[in-house]
């Protein structure tokens, strides 16, 4: 397989290392070469965070550059934006139908970009009701696990193996409230 | 055998491991704090946490005088902290292998600065050993042990935070060598760095390097890759990786080994291509040393590559004028989301107060220097590890609180104090120095993960075991306030820096007396060690003042109308909004 890339972007906090970390275990378990870029610390105190990894036969780079995301899955409104440049022509983007307002607006020194939605759609992005889906299975923390079920449809991988990832890698307790995320996940990502 | 996936730090542990491995000592910095948290989770190998840099080697360097391999973690700027004793061990040489890792930063993720480390091994003239993945990270600390041992020299590895954070397929080994310590016998000519010996040693030295070269001449840590003879490309560490994907036909020099370099090795390389290039990130290091070799280097056609920054496919194929995939536009406009101090910090107060009185703040490093950000715009300087209490007493000599009317207050974390800002405080004692000095004391080295320090007491491995640092004693080890009374200061408060009243009349009692110098102790646990959470605050009638808005809480909002709104998922209910409304409009039922 030519090399693929899935860049994750989010606010510090929501999950994304996790995510990332199924995502590069599922594409590990189906036999390929994969790489997953994370940058720590300052930029976990609730700042912008990005995710890349990388799979296919042999992976060199773990870096993404403008245009070369296959895919991007975003927890967040403002943060899709914020990468869009990254995005292959042609690519998809999950989009977490969520919005998180920073500190920089609160205390007004900018501004929200005037509605975001319909800048994604245009972009032919999936909004998925991450967070709301989450949230009435009573599981607000599995968003992230709901985002990679949308994002299992845009990859050629088998749902077991990514099922097989997550029980394993979710803590115990939450194995079947995780699985079943991933099920609603993947049950939006294709509407 | 087994195939897993590991970050460069869990490689580098898992390696070290292996290869018999017998002490882990460093200080937390990232990107280089998981390696000793790694390694300390095997339990068979000793690791601790020192109260800085330069004590971590040198406690490495005595363990490997005694006989043992030992590896010492650091981040880059930490090596300028350890380079005293770096710059001698050179010379002295050891006795069981010692490997220092020192993690650098390009892009300046999360420092305060981007220098580059490989300057320290030909500065210091150490074998440094720079691998491109978690599988050369794995294989390359036990090299560095060999080298270090065959060469009787401290070795350094190199790494770089893509190399440090990015995970990759490795294959480990789930048995380790086993090493009986070497005999240590005391061998003063060798050990003693007094002129006579430390001349001697520095020819013993010149002939190491000597030696050093040949090794690098034909070692396989340096790699010839053949492809076309259009062009060839010197690299080492991620820079490879890069080149790999940018420029899949050029042939490539890999050097694994950093320092020296290998002169004949690169004449040859550069004389079986067409024209031959540097890919390098951060410094002009390669550039400068093979340029000084006498070896004629191109310029790529479009341009040099950028130094400032890290390395990436696209900035290679910018240089060499090669498409770039289409792609949108940033968008522009967007908000920022700069890094901010976490929702219920105890320590936000503090920085209100501070930005309120309009004092002149020296910072420091770790999370207050989050005091810098927006809104809270606290603090006025930081450059490294305990400056903020000797610059305080700079700028008080410079008679700053004088001729700007504003009070001069340091500010610095637990951790940090212990590191070097103990004897900051000394100096400004000693010299009979006034001003105020806040050590916000949250119980952890916060900023890098919560690990153990002399101030919250908890070892690293006791902390591999799970023990929180809150589970330890206050005042074990170390009482910060007893440290201060000792060491002569005679304002030592303890205050909690919740309690906003408090606060404010510790500053304004502290500050107002010019002629005494005060510390004062705000002392509560960070929220990622405490996870306990309050009563989520309701807000009536608000006045849409905006001052609570000011504390900087991302907890805290404003709705279309303009009133504040508080997020109830990142609420801790900490009070500290409900003490800031000058209305008294959010409140705590019940309370």
């Amino acid at each position: 397989m030519d090399t693929k890339t899935v860049l994750l972007v989010g606010v510090g906090g929501q999950g994304t290392i996790l995510a990332g970390d199924i995502l590069a275990k599922t594409a590990a378990a189906e036999g390929l070469d994969v790489k997953i870029s994370e940058i720590h610390g300052m930029s976990q105190r609730g700042g912008s965070v990005s995710t890349v990894v990388r799979f296919g036969d042999a992976v060199s780079s773990m870096v993404v550059d403008p245009g070369t995301a296959d895919v991007i899955v975003s927890f967040e409104l403002v943060e899709a934006l914020r990468a869009q440049q990254f995005l292959k022509q042609g690519g998809t983007m999950f989009v977490n139908d969520e919005e998180i307002v920073p500190v920089t607006v609160a205390i007004g020194n900018a501004t929200m970009p005037e509605d975001p939605r319909a800048q994604l759609v245009a972009l032919d992005s999936v909004l998925v009701p991450a967070g709301k889906i989450a949230r009435q299975a009573n599981s607000p923390k599995s968003t992230n696990v709901v985002l990679m079920g949308a994002l299992s449809t845009a990859l050629p991988f088998a749902e077991d193996t990514w099922k097989d990832v997550i029980s394993k890698r979710v803590p115990p307790k939450t194995v079947d409230a995780n699985l079943a995320a991933f099920e609603a996940g993947r049950k939006a990502g294709r509407a | 055998m087994a195939t897993e996936l590991l970050s460069g730090n869990e490689a580098i542990a898992q390696g070290a491991w292996e290869c018999g491995v017998a002490l882990g000592v460093g200080y937390p910095g990232t990107p280089s704090t998981e390696t000793l948290e790694n390694l300390s989770k095997h339990g068979d190998v000793y690791c601790e946490w020192s109260p800085n840099e330069k004590v971590a080697l040198e406690v490495g360097i005595g363990a490997a005088m005694g006989g043992i391999r030992a590896l010492v973690t650091m981040k880059h700027v930490g090596v300028n902290v350890a380079a005293d004793p770096l710059m001698s061990a050179c010379n002295a040489g050891v006795n069981g292998g010692l490997v220092l890792l020192a993690a650098d930063d390009p892009s300046i993720y999360s420092s305060q600065n981007e220098q580059d480390s490989r300057n320290y091994a030909a500065f210091a003239r150490v074998p440094m050993l720079e691998p491109s993945d978690s599988q050369e990270a794995l294989d390359f600390v036990k090299r560095a042990f060999e080298i270090s041992e065959e060469f009787d020299v401290p070795a350094m590895l190199r790494e770089t935070v893509r190399i440090a954070h990015t995970k990759t397929l490795v294959q480990t080994s789930a048995t380790r060598d086993e090493l009986a310590p070497r005999p240590f016998e005391p061998d003063a000519a060798k050990y003693v760095m007094m002129p006579a010996n430390a001349k001697r040693r520095r020819l013993v030295s010149d002939q190491r390097e000597r030696d050093l070269i040949a090794f690098a001449e034909t070692t396989d840590l340096n790699r010839v890759e053949m492809r076309g003879t259009e062009m060839g490309v010197i690299c080492s560490g991620a820079d490879y990786q890069h080149v790999r994907e940018a420029l899949p036909e050029a042939s490539v020099l890999k050097l694994g080994m950093s320092w020296p370099l290998p002169p004949e090795k690169i004449a040859a390389f550069s004389a079986s291509v067409d024209k031959v290039y540097v890919v390098e990130e951060a410094c002009r290091y390669f550039e400068e040393h093979i340029l000084a070799m006498g070896i004629d280097l191109a310029t790529p056609p479009c341009g040099h590559l950028p130094y400032d920054g890290e390395m990436t496919p696209a900035r290679i194929r910018a240089s060499f004028g090669i498409d770039q995939p289409e792609h949108l536009d940033a968008a522009q406009d967007l908000p920022p989301r700069p890094p901010a101090l976490c929702p219920g910090c105890p320590h936000r107060l503090v920085f209100t107060e501070l930005r309120r009185i309009k004092a002149i703040v020296t910072g420091d490093i770790g999370c207050y220097t989050l005091g810098a950000v927006a809104p809270l715009n606290a603090v006025h300087s930081t450059i490294d590890m305990g400056a903020s209490l000797s610059m305080a007493h700079g700028l008080e000599l410079a008679g700053v609180p004088e001729r700007n009317k504003r009070p001069v207050v340091g500010v610095i974390g637990d951790s940090t104090f212990a590191h070097s800002g103990i004897t900051s405080l000394l100096g400004t004692i000693y010299n009979a120095g006034a001003g105020t000095l806040c050590i916000l004391d949250n119980r952890t080295t916060a900023m890098t993960g919560c690990q153990g320090n002399p101030c919250n007491g908890v070892t690293l491995m006791e902390q591999a075991k799970g023990v929180n640092p809150l589970d330890v004693p206050a005042g074990k080890p170390l009482d910060i306030v007893e440290l201060c009374k000792a060491l002569g200061v005679e304002d030592v408060r303890l205050v909690d820096p919740q309690d906003l009243s408090a606060v404010r009349t510790a500053l304004k009692e502290t500050t107002s007396a010019h002629d005494t110098l005060s510390v004062i102790v705000f002392k509560s646990p960070c929220r990622l060690i405490d996870r306990s959470k309050g009563v989520v605050p309701t807000i009536t009638e608000c006045r849409k003042c905006g001052v609570c808005i000011q504390i900087g809480c991302p907890a805290l909002g404003k709705d279309d109308e303009g009133r504040a709104v508080i997020d109830r998922n990142q609420c801790i209910g900490c009070n500290q909004c409900v003490q800031s409304c000058p209305f008294g409009c959010i409140s705590k039922e019940g309370e």
